[in-house]
């Protein structure tokens, strides 16, 4: 008897051993510290790598490696036909996790929908302050909070959201990390306890990875939920060792001590390209760099003469020199991984002879000018000041004295919005979201002049494509008028578009499975080791 | 002594109202609106900047955001993280016992290393030992604590696979932390093989935090221990027949090591400037790194809290070292 017990405890314990020895960890090592685990309120993508993209789910989510839409925790939804409300129908038997710290009794449900977004849109909701100095940043840029006048619980799985006016590019923001589902029930409980501010700290969702413990500002540690609604992860846990310096973070990958790392210096990814044990993913950034002129001001408001500088601009030394290697030359205000990205638009054309020639038939001799140069550095231009001496020299070689200005980030961002700022503005955008609207419209509406359309370019026709593009459900009706609006934009010539950033991934050779996001995001979903 | 302390801790209060006086300005001084820059290139609209900017206190008259500041202080309110949204006291809690348990293994190596060597060196003064120490702290002296710690990496943990990388432990070993001090908290965990990987951690980012006191410290060591050897008193206790050791061990160290103690407490300070670099190349989670991120993300409330609380540390570690004198030399009186 005894050695039948003990036979069985060593077979279990070894069971047990190679069970554990097979465990498959994945370790990511994460740029920076997360701000907190409710994605809602903060906008940095390292915060919602942590939280939203391996804990929550959204009601529409985006396709791995796509900018395209699917269904997540909505199976489906409709816009009503006079566009004043959209109805999501949730899928049914969606579990939340479970944790040392929270037992779910129930499966997600509309009020589980209506809480995320209310506690973001009504100012007495009792969540709407939970923590001090919270804000709701992309509920309010998104046009969320006035867009959106009250959510309504259809039956157990079905809500409605009722808009204060047509607006199809809410759609949009669905999938955003704000947009992600929180546990009712869970919030309840910290209310009751007291204990509001551990939403923040303690997440509890849908998604494909169980929050086990952070350790501040060292490691995030998740394990697979094994309930997940889309089916269990092929790792049993994830890792997420927060590493800041990029040089370390390659000495780790190359060590073995990471698997995947994100934003590698780009002076090394010729070395880890040549690394066997390793492989570097690489794909263009969901970004644009430019130039923006002041429209309104003589002789910036004249077309023809901003083409005429366009032309003066060697594009291609510009990215080789400020980007090494991670950029690629844009033609457009979208980046090409869009759904919407018009890639007819002609190349961009150097040639500063027809360029001199043309700004003498404008009547422009002389001409002196202010070139902007940001203060910092930003994925979509690592070095303005470089980049605006080189614009600095084109022009001069076409006779157009430029003098470079810079300031302090704040008042750059403050006063480059000014109606009559005098001179071009070297800045750019990352995108929130995969709808066009978050460039064309944000960047170059009419709406936008005086702030975020630095070029304070109103275009009649290109305002009204972007404007009617809002409120047209029908998606290849849409793509036909953005891509009309980006014609428009080519040949009128707002800014002159400098480069897109291409995003570098590095990993490990035995890593199978990840998908870059071309909105910049990380994920790993369905990511295993060999 | 008691009178010497309390005279102390007094002086301690005007020179923390300079600090916070001093901090206020400078992050005032500061260009551009901190509400904006939260924003980045997305704008926000005047409505919300000027909801922003009561809700952090921004929209009123800097005395009264100074007095308010001094209120808040007084009832130990750092303010809140413009970032994270949590206490800035909380969260430099949090992060501290990293740092400081670091900053300790540093001292301690610097300064028994560094003594050790600034003795030898002085007593075998101009011999190679002597040119081979005092040139090797030149140059510690003057390394760049950036390019040093990659080199290190380079070496022992990439070549070598003698060291990790960065962290401060294992990433297989999960346990709780009680006590913030990793070496503590590995060993009561229980876990076989934590400790040990602790100490490997260690290892790397301690031997850089240390390499500038190091050098400072047995520099000083040699030359207090030049002046003291060099003392009648010296001679009459080799002349009376004491052991070389004895002489140099009891009677000469004992009085160099006045000026060496001074050295080692304004050390502190030094090392949590240096503290800043390592923890962010070693991926430490400390305050230095906690604070190149706020500084990163100009979260301004953490920097100027982050900035008192680390001032306010190294007064008390000067305060410590004043009483600690008393101890080395009982020659010196408090009153």
């Amino acid at each position: 008897m005894k050695r039948t017990q003990l036979f069985t405890t060593t077979a279990v314990l070894t069971l047990g051993l190679a069970a554990a020895a097979q465990a498959q960890t994945l370790v990511y090592c994460l740029e920076g510290s997360p701000e907190g685990f409710d994605p809602a309120p903060y906008t940095a993508g390292t915060t919602f790598d942590a939280s939203s993209h391996a804990v929550y789910d959204q009601l529409i989510e985006f396709a791995p490696g796509s900018t395209d839409t699917v269904p997540g925790l909505a199976e489906s939804w409709e816009v009503a036909d006079d566009g004043l409300s959209i109805t999501f129908h949730l899928r049914e038997g969606v579990k939340f996790q479970t944790t040392s710290y929270f037992t779910p009794t129930r499966d997600m449900n509309a009020d589980d929908v209506i809480f995320s977004f209310m506690r973001q849109l009504d100012k007495d909701h009792p969540w709407y302050a939970y923590a001090p100095g919270i804000s709701w940043e992309y509920a309010d840029s998104t046009g969320m909070t006035s867009g959106v006048s009250e959510i309504v619980r259809v039956d157990d799985h079905t809500v409605r959201f009722e808009l204060t006016r047509p607006d199809v590019t809410l759609l949009s923001a669905i999938p955003m990390d704000f947009g992600s589902i929180m546990s009712k029930e869970y919030a309840d409980q910290l209310e009751a306890a007291g204990t509001m501010e551990r939403l923040n700290t303690h997440p509890v969702g849908t998604g494909p990875f169980t929050f086990l413990d952070y350790q501040q500002d060292a490691v995030i540690r998740y394990e697979t939920f094994q309930d997940y609604w889309n089916g269990a992860q092929p790792i049993d846990n994830l890792v997420m060792a927060i590493t800041i310096d990029p040089g370390v973070r390659q000495q780790k990958l190359i060590a073995g001590e990471c698997d995947i790392i994100p934003y590698p210096n780009p002076s090394d990814i010729a070395s880890l390209q040549e690394n066997s044990d390793l492989t570097v993913m690489q794909q263009e950034g969901f970004n644009v760099g430019y130039l923006a002129y002041n429209t309104l001001q003589p002789p910036f408001d004249n077309a023809a003469v901003r083409r005429a500088l366009n032309m003066a601009i060697n594009q291609d030394a510009i990215v080789d020199a400020v980007f090494q290697g991670t950029g690629r030359a844009a033609v457009s205000p979208l980046p090409p991984t869009s759904w919407a990205f018009n890639a007819d638009l002609p190349a961009h054309v150097y040639d500063p002879e027809a360029a001199r020639a043309a700004l003498e038939a404008e009547g422009v001799t002389g001409l002196s000018m202010k070139i902007w140069a940001m203060p910092v550095q930003r994925p979509y231009n690592p070095n303005a000041r470089r980049m605006a001496e080189m614009i600095q020299a084109d022009f001069a070689a076409v006779g157009v004295d430029a003098e470079i200005v810079s300031m302090e980030w704040g008042e750059y961002l403050a006063q480059s919005g000014e109606i009559d700022r005098d001179g071009a503005v070297l800045l750019g955008w990352t995108g929130d979201n995969a709808d066009p609207d978050n460039f064309l419209g944000v960047l170059l509406g009419c709406d936008g002049v005086g702030s975020n359309n630095r070029a304070q370019w109103c275009d009649e026709d290109f305002d009204n494509l972007i404007q009617e593009a809002r409120v047209t459900a029908d998606e290849s009706a849409r793509l036909e008028m953005y891509l009309q609006a980006q014609e428009i934009f080519a040949e009128e010539a707002p800014w002159f578009t400098v480069a897109n950033s291409v995003v570098t991934m590095p990993m490990r050779a035995n890593v199978t499975g990840y998908v870059q996001d071309p909105l910049g995001m990380h994920r790993f979903l369905g990511v295993s080791k060999d | 002594m008691l009178r010497f302390t309390l005279n102390r801790l007094l002086l301690m209060i005007p020179t923390f109202i300079g600090l916070t006086l001093i901090a206020f300005v400078f992050i005032r001084l500061l260009p551009g609106d901190p509400v904006l820059l939260l924003a980045g290139e997305r704008g926000m609209s005047a409505e919300r900047h000027a909801e922003l900017l009561a809700q952090f206190g921004f929209d009123q008259p800097y005395w009264r955001q100074y007095l308010d500041y001094l209120t808040g202080l007084m009832q130990a309110d750092f303010g809140i993280s413009f970032s994270t949204k949590r206490p800035v006291l909380e969260e430099f809690m949090a992060r501290f016992p990293a740092t400081l348990e670091l900053s300790i293994c540093a001292i301690i190596l610097a300064s028994v290393l560094g003594i050790t060597a600034g003795i030898i060196a002085a007593v075998k003064r101009g011999s190679w030992f002597d040119q081979i120490t005092m040139g090797g702290a030149l140059v510690g002296y003057s390394m760049p604590i950036f390019w040093w710690a990659l080199l290190l990496i380079i070496l022992f943990s990439a070549k070598l696979g003698w060291t990790p990388v960065s962290g401060r432990l294992g990433l297989m070993y999960f346990f709780p932390h009680k006590t913030g001090f990793m070496l503590v908290d590995s060993l009561m965990s229980g876990e076989k093989g934590a400790f040990a990987s602790a100490v490997r951690h260690l290892i790397l980012p301690t031997v850089v935090l240390a390499t500038i006191p190091l050098a400072v410290i047995a520099r000083q060591t040699r030359s207090a221990m030049l002046e003291v050897l060099g003392e009648v008193y010296m001679m009459t206790a080799r002349s009376k027949g004491l052991s070389p050791a004895r002489v140099v061990g009891l009677h000469a160290l004992r009085n160099a090591l006045i000026p060496v103690v001074t050295t080692i407490g304004l050390q502190v300070s030094v090392m949590m400037g240096g503290a800043i670099l390592t923890e962010t190349i070693f991926s430490w989670p400390g305050i230095g790194k906690w604070m190149i991120d706020a500084i990163t993300r100009r979260d301004y409330q953490v920097v100027q809290g982050g900035l008192l609380l680390i001032a306010l540390f190294v007064m008390i570690v000067n305060l410590i070292v004043d009483l600690l004198y008393g101890l080395v030399n009982p020659r010196v009186r408090y009153d």
